[in-house]
């Protein structure tokens, strides 16, 4: 309960400095507006077009397949640094996670994840038929 | 000194407590300068280098330097300012913050330099506000502090705004005092040329 109410009182004095900076910082100092004030910093250029920009959806793709391979070395560290501790129980509590990841990254690379571009299409023709993909 | 005149003019209590926060806020803009991160060309190089451990302007309170121009307070334009450069060099200046101030770098920067040519801007004076001139060509990384440092008086001695809801606008600026009059005397008793091998 004690430390309930440190946390409480630690929150509002959070609240409480950010809202007073704030205010006092909206408040004082000097404005300007000129042609280029508002312009977003491009190194004094001008910007051109709109930063919202189309991109293949293979690169999400590969953006997802690196989190998830990503974080399966997370726990191969993390096994790593207490491998005399965990002993034989641990090895194989580790083998079957990368026995499955291993699993896995043969299941995509069957499914033709990691093809890219014009040889993505063509082993998609060649799964379900020219006439189905363009 | 500059506070005390200030507290003489000051006719109710109101009045000398803003004045005591404006000179306040003059003493820490002025060891708070934060210089963008921008150069041209050469001049450049000995800007950088006053940043370095041996020159290290950060014992003057300009060691962070910015890569935003909404977070930096000095522009030093270092180096040859070409025409084709001159919009965007007056585009950033735009985006800074006010207060913000320009320190010109090396003679291009002040004059054109040797550039008395079609494609040089004949000084960036012609389209941006400088505070300090620095000379050379290129200036050392000492002249550059020596002007970072005439910079600082000039800062803490300015008048401005506390905030742009209330009291008077606009900046009142420190005169602008040559340093080739007031050095003449001393530099004219240099008369040997010492070897550069020893002090």
């Amino acid at each position: 309960m004690n430390a309930l109410l440190s946390l409480a009182a630690y929150l509002a004095v959070v609240i409480v400095l950010v809202g007073l900076l704030m205010v006092v910082t909206h408040l004082s100092g000097e404005r300007h507006l000129q042609k280029g004030t508002a312009d977003p910093y491009e190194s004094g250029v001008t910007p051109t077009g709109s930063a919202r920009l189309r991109f293949s959806a293979d690169f999400y793709l590969v953006s997802m397949f690196f989190v998830i391979f990503d974080v399966s070395a997370v726990f191969l560290f993390a096994w790593a640094v207490a491998v005399r501790q965990l002993g034989w129980v641990g090895y194989a509590a580790i083998l079957v996670f990368m026995i499955e990841t291993v699993v896995g990254l043969a299941y995509l690379w069957r499914m033709g994840a990691f093809a890219w571009g014009a040889r993505r299409l063509r082993e998609h023709r060649e799964r379900h038929g020219v006439s189905s993909a363009r | 000194m500059h506070a005390e005149s200030a507290g003489v003019r000051a006719s109710t209590y109101g009045d000398l407590y803003l004045a005591r926060r404006a000179d306040l806020l003059a003493w820490s803009r002025k060891y708070s300068i934060w210089p963008f991160n921008f150069g041209l060309s050469c001049c450049y190089v000995e800007m950088a280098t006053s940043i370095t451990s041996k020159y290290d302007i950060a014992r003057f309170g300009s060691e962070i330097i910015r890569g935003s121009p909404r977070e930096a307070d000095l522009m030093v334009v270092a180096g040859t300012v070409f025409v084709k450069m001159a919009p965007l060099v007056l585009h950033m200046y735009e985006q800074m913050m006010e207060p913000r101030w320009v320190i010109c770098m090396g003679s291009c920067a002040g004059s054109g330099g040797m550039y008395d040519i079609y494609s040089v801007v004949q000084g960036v004076d012609t389209f941006l506000p400088v505070d300090v001139y620095v000379q050379g060509c290129p200036p050392s990384p000492d002249a550059f502090i020596r002007g970072l440092v005439l910079l600082g008086e000039a800062v803490a001695s300015e008048k401005r705004p506390l905030s742009w809801l209330v009291g008077p606008q606009g900046v009142v600026r420190s005169a602008k005092p040559s340093l080739r009059d007031a050095m003449r005397p001393e530099r004219q008793k240099q008369t040997d040329l010492r070897s550069p091998d020893g002090l």
